[in-house]
């Protein structure tokens, strides 16, 4: 079971929490908008990485089971 | 209810709940203002900004709690714990006890949608949230109406503080993030103007 | 031509028909045959020319997916940019329970393409017949046609001839002929779906392909109106026939808008494969030395002359080289003008026309722009050109649509095929070129329409 992380641009808002509470996979553009390390979330920060997820005010952070992609 | 105390410690404790109760919002609702017009201070990081909101608005229902079960216990007043959910059941200061109920539901509404927010989809709980921008001023009236505390200077001037500091966080939010709308800026700060003294006066405060 | 006489080819093989599109020997015209340019071809007209409608085959027997097996081993791919097999997308939409929904994009977004235009306006029972017949084969019991909303006069005439021939009881669900707002996003896949389901006209940020959940969550066939009028001549005239035009890889014949400096602009018809150099030809030739051909239009990707003259016109030999099939459109850059600029007035106003949803599009691109005009007009101080390198990676791949990504492909094909322009610029500042008209069209503020229902 390895985790995928993806943004939800349209949603997405640019308040940065998740850049705070999970720097080793995100970091922020110049306008404030999050840039995702490619791959899947490390074992260890998966905890991190749902906190996160249930930080960001306008749920644009979206937390996937890696199995295979939708599309 | 078969239990029945008398005596003024739960009067004093329903009181003392209120008031916490009432800074605990106070705080909320502030800390959620900030979040929203995204303070950006060098100490402060957002998520804390707001992981603050979340556990202070915790915190007033669990203190609201405590003013409603003081309350009810409390003979003095006969009011029933229905009172406390429907608006307008109570014999006691109906009006000002009316708001106070409201206050309480939108609180249950706000903190259990919040809860659930990953279910609920972010449309739906946002509705929500914005409707509970009613809840801090309903708590306000209620305890400038039905408190009893309106001749002491410490209560009124905790009150002052309370409005003061929400009055001018909104001001902040909205000068911040809507520039270009200075009819929508100037009516609510009219509205704050002229409401606030208002219904404090009407709640019985000596000024 | 009449068209009592068509026998339709229903074996693989050199095809048999008379009174068809072609005089027997010539593949093409096929699209374009019957066109008038004084008069839209009407419904007894094109009736006359083609056949009727052969709904359920020409004996009415034959099961609805029939066609969609026809489709697949036709080769017929999206005629509308992305190029999906046509077959396969009616067959995934076919596939799934509940009533499918049909939308015929005929909004055409791309300024600088005229096809879709010229068949709404000239042969619009061609289109209107691939609807119906799609529209049986995937049981929908809803059709769209979709056009810009500020086309009051096409909207008249398509709801003419849609109410005409749905009395006449030639098409088995009603064709409405819906206006969508006229932004450049709004004929977006998912732009177009969420305003059908009631909602504005900007992209969404969808998991679900539309044939999972489209128009109001009903499984949904979205294609190009040139591909549906594919679809009305393959289903007369057989898989086999439309082979026998275009290549093994890429089969068939496609419509292209040629513009820029040519002798005659215009919509021309091409087997798939042509070189681009042909197909300049049959537009008349050029009419100043070239320098670059813009392929695909505005989220296509810019090639130099000589290398562009001799690439064929198929998906794969243009992403070989570097751009892309897009909206079939070719704009010829003669040498007295600057590649820069052009680029720099088309990413100008790409930027303005997004959706307004996702950060690093909102802010990203007028950046872009920026960087770009500065290199093109002023530049001289050898940092535009890093600018502009830098934005690209920070942009692409990160808005909810493809419109980001179409403008960073379009600027780093200029930065390829215009490279040494961009490094003297870069150093000396803007060339002789930039002051020439402009050559790429943008429509003006006045044309444009700024809301999203």
């Amino acid at each position: 079971m390895s985790l995928r992380l993806r943004v939800n641009p349209i949603a997405c808002d640019g308040h940065g929490m998740c850049a705070e509470l999970l720097p080793e996979i995100v970091t922020l553009d110049q306008w404030g908008y999050p840039i995702l390390a490619p791959g899947p979330v490390p074992g260890p920060l998966a905890a991190h990485a749902r906190r996160a997820a249930d930080v960001c005010p306008t749920l644009a952070l979206l937390v996937e089971q890696a199995r295979h992609r939708p599309r | 209810m078969t239990i029945s105390f008398s005596g003024p410690g739960l009067w004093y404790a329903t009181r003392a709940a209120g008031l916490v109760t009432l800074l605990l919002l106070t705080g909320s609702a502030l800390l959620g203002i900030l979040t929203a017009g995204r303070l950006a201070a060098p100490r402060w990081p957002r998520f804390l900004i707001v992981g603050l909101h979340r556990n202070l608005a915790l915190l007033a229902v669990a203190f609201l709690a405590l003013h409603v079960g003081t309350t009810v216990l409390d003979s003095y007043t006969s009011i029933p714990l229905s009172a406390a959910f429907v608006p307008f059941l109570s014999p006691y200061k109906r009006l000002w006890l009316a708001l106070g109920a409201g206050a309480l539901d939108l609180l249950v509404v706000l903190v259990a949608t919040s809860l659930v927010r990953g279910r609920l989809g972010y449309r739906g709980w946002r509705l929500v949230h914005w409707a509970g921008y009613a809840c801090w001023p309903l708590a306000v009236a209620h305890g400038a109406g039905a408190g009893t505390d309106e001749h002491s200077t410490w209560a009124v001037a905790l009150t002052v503080a309370c409005v003061t500091a929400v009055a001018t966080a909104a001001a902040w939010r909205l000068l911040r993030r809507w520039p270009e709308r200075r009819v929508l800026r100037l009516s609510m700060v009219a509205v704050t103007a002229v409401g606030v003294p208002v219904v404090l006066s009407l709640g019985g405060y000596q000024w | 031509m009449v068209g009592g006489q068509l026998t339709r080819a229903t074996e693989p093989g050199p095809a048999i028909w008379s009174g068809s599109p072609g005089a027997p020997g010539r593949r093409l015209p096929r699209l374009l045959a019957g066109l008038s340019y004084d008069h839209p071809v009407g419904l007894e007209e094109h009736e006359r020319y083609h056949g009727p409608i052969p709904l359920r085959g020409l004996n009415g027997q034959d099961r609805p997916e029939r066609l969609i097996d026809v489709l697949e081993r036709s080769g017929l791919t999206g005629r509308g940019g992305a190029g999906f097999p046509t077959g396969r997308k009616m067959r995934s939409v076919a596939g799934r329970r509940g009533p499918a929904v049909v939308v015929a994009n005929g909004a055409e977004g791309e300024p600088a393409s005229g096809k879709d235009r010229l068949l709404l306006t000239r042969l619009p029972h061609l289109v209107m017949d691939g609807i119906s017949l799609a529209a049986d084969a995937v049981q929908a019991r809803e059709a769209y046609l979709c056009v810009h909303g500020q086309e009051t006069g096409l909207l008249a005439s398509l709801r003419d001839a849609a109410r005409g021939r749905y009395e006449a009881g030639i098409d088995p669900v009603p064709i409405e002929v819906a206006g969508i707002p006229g932004r450049y996003v709004s004929s977006e896949q998912t732009a177009i779906i969420q305003f059908l389901s009631g909602g504005p006209g900007r992209p969404t940020f969808t998991q679900k392909r539309p044939d999972q959940g489209g128009v109001r969550g009903r499984p949904t066939l979205v294609n190009n109106v040139e591909t549906l009028a594919h679809v009305a001549l393959i289903a007369r005239y057989g898989e086999g026939w439309f082979r026998a035009a275009g290549l093994p890889s890429a089969a068939g014949s496609t419509l292209v808008t040629v513009g820029g400096a040519v002798a005659r602009p215009g919509v021309y018809e091409i087997e798939l494969g042509t070189p681009i150099g042909a197909v300049i030809m049959m537009a008349g030739g050029p009419a100043e030395q070239l320098q670059a051909v813009l392929v695909g239009g505005y989220f296509g990707g810019w090639l130099p002359a000589e290398r562009a003259w001799a690439t064929e016109l198929s998906r794969p030999a243009l992403r070989a080289a570097g751009s892309a099939m897009g909206a079939g459109v070719l704009i010829c850059l003669p040498d007295t003008a600057c590649g820069l600029a052009e680029t720099a007035r088309v990413v100008r106003y790409l930027a303005e026309e997004t959706a307004g949803q996702c950060g690093p599009c909102v802010f990203g691109l007028p950046a872009l722009a920026d960087a770009l005009a500065d290199l093109a007009y002023t530049g001289g101080r050898g940092q535009a050109l890093d600018q502009v390198s830098s934005l690209l990676p920070v942009i692409e791949g990160r808005g909810a649509c493809r419109h980001p990504d179409g403008a960073t492909q379009l600027v780093r094909s200029a930065l390829r095929a215009f490279a040494d322009d961009a490094r003297w610029h870069d150093d000396h500042g803007a060339c002789r070129g930039v002051q020439r008209d402009p050559l790429l069209p943008v429509p003006g503020d006045d044309e444009r329409e700024w809301g999203w229902k």
